[in-house]
C-alpha cells in the first residue's frame, strides 16, 4: 500500500516504513540506544531528502524519548538539574546547528557534511565498541567463574575540570561541579543532533558516564529527558526554517517504532549484555562503512539537483 | 517561451482567417480530466487527450510542468572523497517535458520547425541564470538536467504515442508519474502539414494536491511555527500514549 508524504514529497510503501520503524525500535529496545543514529541513514538510503530525513526523525526521537524518560521517571532516575544545565546547552547548540544546517544547504554541502559526520561517529562508536564487548567476551571466555576486574576510575577524581569556575550542586548525580561542563556537552551534541537528525544519546550517555562522571543509573533517564527538549527544539526550527518535518511520515515511524521497541525490550532482557553490544557494534560499523563507501566510489551520476528552491 | 506564444497566435490567426476553414476549425482537443488531484494514496495518474483534425496530417502533444529555477551542481574529487564543487543555475525550466507523436516527428519536421516549438528535450531552450556561460557548459549542465529529469520519470526522450483514427480523431494517453511536480501545467497540441504547422491548441490541465496532504502541506508552509509546535505535540502524546498502552500489558 502506497502512501503519499505530503512535505517529503514523494510516495512510499507504508508497509516498508513501518518494518523500518519496527527494526529500528527493535535495536533500540534491545540495546537501549535512541536508534536515530540508524534511522536517519536507513531514510537516506530509501530516498527520502536527507533534509526530510533530518528533520522528521528529530520529531520522532521527541516522542520515542517521552515514551523511554517516564519509567526512568517514575523510578526517580531523572537528576532533574543536570537535565535543565544539559538542556540550556543542548538548545543554544541546536539553535547554532539549524542555522549551520540552513546556511550548509544554501551551499550544497549539507549532505556531504551529514554523511561526514556520520562516518566519523559510527566509525568511532562502532570501534569503541565493538572493541570493548569483544575484549569483554574474551575475558569472560578466560576467567569462566571470576568477576571482571574493572578499572577502579570513576567518580572521585579530580582534574582540571574541577578547577572550573561557577559550581554546581547537583544532588542526585552526587557531583560538585562547574556548570560550564555539562553547559558544553549539551551544546556540542545539540548541534550534532541538529545536523544528523539524532537525539545525541550515542555520545551524550558516555560523555556523562566518562567526563561528568555520573552514576550510571541516573545517566539514560537525564539523557532521554534533556533529548525531549533538545529534539523538540530541532522539529520546531527545522518545521520553522527549512519545512522539513514531515508529520505523517514521523507517526508511521512512530507506530513501527513503539511496538519494535517493546519487543526488543524484552528480547533484550533473554540475552547477554557483551554479545548484544557485539552486535550492535557490527549493525553500526556497517551503516559506517556503506555511507563512507559511497562518499569515497567514484559516483555514476556526478550531477544533482541541490540548493534553494529544490 | 515569448516567441513561442507569438508564434501559436498567428498560426491560430492564419487558421481562422482561411476561407476553406470558415466552417471547421482544422484543430479541437481536450482531455479527459483539467485538474489532478494527488491525493494520500497517489501513485500516477493517466490522463487520456483526445481530439479532431479537419483531414489527413501528422499530431504532435507537448506536455510542460510548471516552469521552475533550478540549481545543478557537479561533484568533484577532493582528496578521497567527492563532494559537490561547481554549481550553475538556470530559470524558467519545465519540471516536466513530454512529447507524444503519432509517428517519428523527424520524418515530417525539420530541425528547424522542432527547435523552434520545442519538440524534444533536446530542443528545449535552457536558460542560464550567468547569460555569459560558455558553451560548453551550456551543453554539459543542459545534458544533465534531462539526464537527471529523465532518471526522475519528468522528462521523457522518447516519444508517446499519438493514435491517429481515419486521419480524423486522434487520442493519447498522457502519464503522470508520483513525483509529478504540482502546478499549472500546459498540453500543446500542433497540427502538422507540409512539414509545417497548420494549427495549434494550448489546454491546461492543474496537478495539485488536495486532501489531507495538501493541507499539511500548507499548513507546514504558510503556518510553520504552529506546524512545529503541533507536531512537538503530537509526538508527546504519542510517546505517552505508546508508554501508558505497553505499561498495563
Amino acid at each position: 500500500m502506497q502512501i503519499y508524504l505530503p512535505i517529503a514529497e514523494m510516495s512510499v510503501n507504508i508497509f516498508l516504513i513501518l518494518g523500518m520503524g519496527g527494526v529500528v525500535g527493535l535495536l533500540s529496545g534491545l540495546f537501549g540506544v535512541g536508534g536515530g543514529f540508524l534511522m536517519t541513514p536507513l531514510l537516506f538510503f530509501i530516498g527520502v531528502p536527507p533534509a526530510v530525513a533530518v528533520g522528521t526523525e528529530a520529531n520522532q526521537i521527541v516522542a520515542s524519548s517521552v515514551s523511554g524518560v517516564l519509567a526512568h521517571w517514575r523510578r526517580g532516575n531523572v537528576d532533574l538539574r543536570m537535565g535543565a544545565v544539559l538542556t540550556v546547552g543542548g538548545l543554544i547548540g541546536s539553535t547554532f546547528g539549524v542555522a549551520l544546517f540552513s546556511v550548509l544547504r544554501g551551499l550544497g554541502q549539507i549532505e556531504l557534511v551529514i554523511s561526514l559526520s556520520y562516518v566519523i561517529f559510527l566509525g568511532v562508536i562502532g570501534g569503541l565498541m565493538f572493541y570493548e564487548s569483544t575484549k569483554a567476551i574474551l575475558r569472560r571466555r578466560a576467567a569462566p567463574a571470576g568477576r571482571s576486574p574493572r578499572s577502579a576510575r570513576g567518580p572521585g577524581r579530580h582534574t582540571w575540570m574541577h578547577g572550573l569556575p561557577f559550581k554546581m550542586r547537583f544532588r542526585k548525580s552526587k557531583l560538585y561541579i562547574s556548570a560550564l561542563l555539562p553547559l558544553a556537552i549539551g551544546f556540542v551534541v545539540g548541534i550534532l543532533a541538529a545536523i544528523m537528525g539524532v537525539g545525541g544519546g550515542f555520545v551524550m550517555v558516555p560523555a556523562m558516564i566518562y567526563l561528568l562522571g555520573m552514576p550510571t543509573q541516573v545517566v539514560i533517564g537525564t539523557s532521554l529527558f534533556q533529548i525531549i527538549f533538545v529534539t523538540a527544539n530541532t522539529t520546531f526550527l527545522q518545521a520553522t526554517v527549512n519545512q522539513t518535518v514531515d508529520v505523517v511520515l514521523a507517526l508511521i515511524l512512530l507506530i513501527g517504532g513503539v511496538v519494535g521497541a517493546q519487543v526488543g525490550a524484552r528480547m533484550g532482557a533473554k540475552l547477554r549484555g557483551e554479545q548484544l553490544r557485539v552486535l550492535l557494534a557490527l549493525i553500526v560499523l556497517g551503516v559506517c562503512l556503506k555511507l563512507a563507501f559511497d562518499l569515497v566510489v567514484t559516483p555514476s551520476e556526478p550531477f544533482s539537483f541541490g540548493g534553494i528552491g529544490e | 517561451m515569448k516567441t513561442r506564444d507569438v508564434l501559436l497566435i498567428i498560426v491560430l490567426a492564419l487558421g481562422l482567417a482561411r476561407p476553406a476553414a470558415a466552417q471547421s476549425v482544422p484543430l479541437v482537443a481536450d482531455l479527459s480530466n483539467h485538474l489532478v488531484a494527488i491525493t494520500t494514496g497517489f501513485t500516477g495518474t493517466d490522463v487520456l487527450l483526445f481530439g479532431a483534425t479537419d483531414g489527413p496530417g501528422d499530431v504532435v502533444i507537448v506536455v510542460r510542468g510548471p516552469a521552475k529555477d533550478v540549481t545543478i551542481r557537479r561533484k568533484d574529487r577532493f582528496g578521497p572523497i567527492w563532494a559537490n564543487s561547481e554549481a550553475v543555475a538556470m530559470r524558467d525550466v519545465p519540471s516536466f517535458y513530454n512529447v507524444a507523436s503519432n509517428r517519428d516527428v523527424e520524418a515530417f519536421t525539420s530541425e528547424r520547425i522542432r527547435s523552434l516549438y520545442e519538440i524534444g528535450v533536446e530542443n528545449l531552450k535552457l536558460k542560464f541564470v550567468d547569460s555569459g556561460q560558455p558553451e560548453d557548459i551550456r551543453q554539459t549542465y543542459g545534458d544533465a538536467l534531462i539526464r537527471l529529469n529523465t532518471e526522475r520519470g519528468l522528462y521523457s526522450p522518447e516519444n508517446g504515442k499519438v493514435s491517429l483514427l481515419a486521419n480524423r480523431l486522434f487520442r493519447a494517453e498522457l502519464h503522470f508519474p508520483a513525483n509529478v511536480p504540482t502546478g499549472a501545467y500546459e498540453v500543446g497540441i500542433y497540427l502538422f502539414r507540409n512539414g509545417d504547422v497548420v494549427s495549434g491548441e494550448f489546454v491546461p490541465l492543474i496537478i495539485s494536491k488536495t486532501g489531507i496532504g495538501a493541507d499539511i502541506y500548507d499548513f507546514a508552509h504558510n503556518l510553520a511555527p504552529l506546524y512545529g509546535l503541533l507536531a512537538i505535540v503530537i509526538a508527546v502524546l504519542a510517546g505517552w500514549a505508546a508508554e501508558a498502552a505497553f505499561r498495563r500489558t
